[in-house]
């Protein structure tokens, strides 16, 4: 923590702004894929900061925005199986998914709990050997490293009640399927910073050579986002796209080697279904048959019914950044933090949300 | 070895309860009014009342810097103070979950003495329950209280004025913070310790400071964001504080990165923010810091004319944002 205050020094940041203000010339359309960039905008007002050539989009990357209704259908459906316990991380408790949410699965009696690590749910399962315990697999390669060590843990252990509902995902080839898509032109992408951490910038190699768009790894303080921005002001302005890092403190160009390896013994990819986007080959993870008796998916006869989505909510098109949370009727006065309709006002790091909280001040 | 528990028994208005209510609470509140024991206490007070109550059911009930007791005696203290009243006496109920240790009610207790004695309010009433487990968690308190407002103070979240400087007491988020890294599942270590601490000395050292002091709030649930937009919306005035200003601790702002919370919205239990007119700003700002529990007081934004409802933030980085209230939980409950 003692890097924050100079990553918020404010005359640091006014020269970093000033300097994109001279610079930028060309219109630039700006994408953050992750929604904790998404927060870190806002809360800090650093569109506000920007000259009108750069158009900030928040991209997809909630872990709880992306997840699609049939998945929270899915872990609703596991957790009214009697006889289960279902963990999750605090998040996912109000999405709403078809028909209801986990939490009003939970006011109806089914035992969810809420946890703050995988190995919370470890002891969940050690305390209640009778019961069976599910622990719901939420997020990108950021939290998958500890989902994959509980795995391990478990079978180290000779845990038996405990499984996980893997709705984990991975973050490069959906962002090749929102450019296949070819809705919107970005000219430069703001790369997530954790999930970097754990899986590297190489991944993200792709997008500046196959689709010429800069990129650039940056973390969370004001300062590394606009010291970002900068970065890919530089590359759009010279004509040049490659992968920078704006974050070496935190992310090495290979990854996080160890952390890779624990996901890759422990699962394989797979089709995963993102909200707005549909299935994207190969971005979800799956645990390997080594470790099928700890697929929840394998273990239960999960039935959870047809699904629906809601009518007005625009959280689809928000998270492939074609609408904006202002076009949607529903922004502010149907949906709120308080009473949210879709995801991304549920979510703290979901663009409505921010939007909501955050809303930007243009100053007196 | 187990401690004694609290029986259904004791809360059955049979000889347990009197035992209980005369070892436990009658010598540790001892006073002429409790004393006399009768249906009611019967006050004399002259002018102007403040009247409030509050009921308290905070998870875990000790935590470090405090526990439920004191929590129940300051909140309500200073619920009074913050009307500019001089509090004198509190009512306390408890409502006992069986099983409770009578250990850990003695501590509570003995904590519901020292607050009441350094805030210099008595304990005229009170009231006690048991019920069967699971009805409530642990113990739950309500504290009632009544003061009285002295001669010519108007002190009111519907009286801030445009030009007013917004003062607060001291660091905000650390009774959230050192709540939280006692709950379960969520440890995290922290030599914090809790606000918990009753306001109305420092408000009447305030008070004697300056004639011009037209809001005064604590900031419990929902933070000081909450609490800025109230006075925002009942004064209906703008206001802009300035994040750099804001004291914050460094061991609340690393937990508020790790657990992805905003300090802002984080409960205290023992700080105050004041408006008061732009001359006197500065006589009441010293008066704070001359009082232990206003040492940190900063001045940190102002009352404006512009965007009636609304707070606005300048951020340390130099932009701006609006402050919203809290919305949802962001928390447990804590307080
Ligand atoms: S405002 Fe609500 S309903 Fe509209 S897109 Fe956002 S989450 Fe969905």
């Amino acid at each position: 923590m003692k890097f924050i205050d100079e990553f918020r020094r404010s005359d640091l940041a006014q020269a970093v702004s000033a300097r994109i203000q001279q610079r930028s010339k060309t219109p630039a359309r700006l994408m953050e894929f992750c929604g904790s960039h998404t927060v870190a905008i806002f809360k800090h007002g650093i569109r506000q900061m920007l000259p009108p050539t750069i158009d900030m989009t928040s991209g997809p990357g909630c872990p709880v925005c992306v997840t699609a209704n049939t998945d929270i259908d899915k872990s609703i459906a596991l957790a009214k199986i009697p006889g289960v316990i279902l963990a999750t991380f605090g998040d996912m408790l109000k999405v709403p998914g078809s028909y209801s949410s986990l939490q009003e699965a939970k006011a109806e009696g089914a035992d969810v709990r809420v946890v703050y690590s995988t190995l919370d749910a470890l002891a969940i399962a050690k305390e209640n050997p009778d019961r069976k315990v599910v622990f719901l697999g939420i997020g990108f390669e950021t939290t998958t490293p500890t989902i994959a060590a509980s795995v391990l843990q478990a079978e180290a252990e000779g845990i038996r009640n405990f499984s996980i509902l893997s709705q984990n995902k991975v973050c490069p080839p959906t962002i090749r399927a929102l450019l296949d898509l070819g809705e919107i032109r970005l000219q430069g992408l703001i790369c997530p910073g954790h999930v970097s951490a754990v899986i590297g910038s190489h991944p993200w190699d792709f997008i500046s050579r196959e689709y010429g768009i800069p990129c650039v790894v940056s973390g969370f303080e004001p300062l590394d986002i606009l010291q970002g921005i900068e970065m890919l002001v530089a590359q759009i302005e010279s004509g040049q796209s490659k992968v920078e890092i704006a974050y070496r403190r935190g992310v090495r160009p290979e990854g996080n080697r160890k952390a890779i390896e624990v996901i890759e013994q422990v699962f394989q990819p797979c089709a995963a279904s993102w909200r707005g986007i549909g299935i994207v080959p190969g971005s979800g993870l799956k645990l390997r048959p080594r470790y099928e008796r700890f697929d929840a998916d394998l273990a239960f006869d999960i039935q959870p019914g047809p699904t629906r989505e809601h009518a007005g909510c625009l959280c689809g098109e928000i998270l492939r950044g074609v609408k904006t949370p202002a076009d949607c009727r529903l922004f502010g006065k149907a949906c709120t933090p308080e009473n949210p309709v879709g995801p991304c006002m549920v979510s703290h790091e979901g663009s409505c949300s921010a939007h909501y909280l955050y809303g930007e001040d243009h100053g007196e | 070895m187990m401690g004694n528990k609290i029986l259904l028994s004791h809360g059955s208005g049979g000889k347990r309860s009197h035992d209980l209510i005369s070892k436990m609470f009658r010598s540790a509140f001892d006073n002429p009014l409790l004393a006399r024991m009768d249906d009611s206490a019967v006050l004399d007070l002259n002018g102007r009342v403040a009247f409030t109550t509050d009921s308290y059911v905070v998870t875990p009930i000790f935590f470090p810097g405090g526990d439920i007791g004191k929590l129940a005696v300051c909140g309500t203290v200073n619920d009074m103070a913050m009307m500019g009243a001089k509090p004198l006496y509190l009512s306390i109920a408890f409502v006992i979950e069986e099983g409770l240790l009578e250990d850990d009610l003695r501590m509570i207790v003995e904590s519901v003495r020292q607050a009441a004695l350094e805030a210099n309010v008595q304990i005229v009433t009170g009231d006690t329950k048991v019920v069967g487990q699971g009805m409530a968690d642990k113990l739950f308190l309500n504290t009632s209280g009544v003061g009285v407002i002295p001669e010519g103070i108007d002190i009111s979240g519907s009286n801030a004025r445009a030009g007013d400087k917004v003062i607060l007491s001291g660091t905000i988020g650390d009774h959230a913070i050192a709540v939280l890294s006692r709950r379960e599942g969520l440890s995290f270590s922290t030599d914090l310790k809790s606000d918990c601490a009753p306001l109305n000395h420092l408000v009447s050292q305030m008070l004697q400071a300056s004639a011009n002091i037209h809001s005064l709030r604590d900031p419990t649930r929902g933070g000081l964001a909450t609490t800025l937009n109230e006075i925002a919306a009942q004064s209906q005035v703008g206001i802009r504080i300035e994040e750099n200003q804001i004291p914050v601790r460094r061991e609340v702002r690393a937990a508020c990165e790790m657990l992805g919370f905003d300090p802002l919205y984080l409960a205290n239990e023992g700080k105050l923010i004041a408006m008061v007119t732009p001359e006197d700003a500065q006589r009441v700002l010293a008066a704070m810091r001359a009082h232990e529990l206003g040492k940190d007081a900063a001045i940190i934004g102002e009352v404006t004319d512009k965007k009636p409802g609304r707070v606005t933030m300048t951020t340390a980085i130099g932009s701006h944002r609006i402050v919203d209230m809290l919305v949802g939980d962001m928390l447990p409950r804590i307080c």
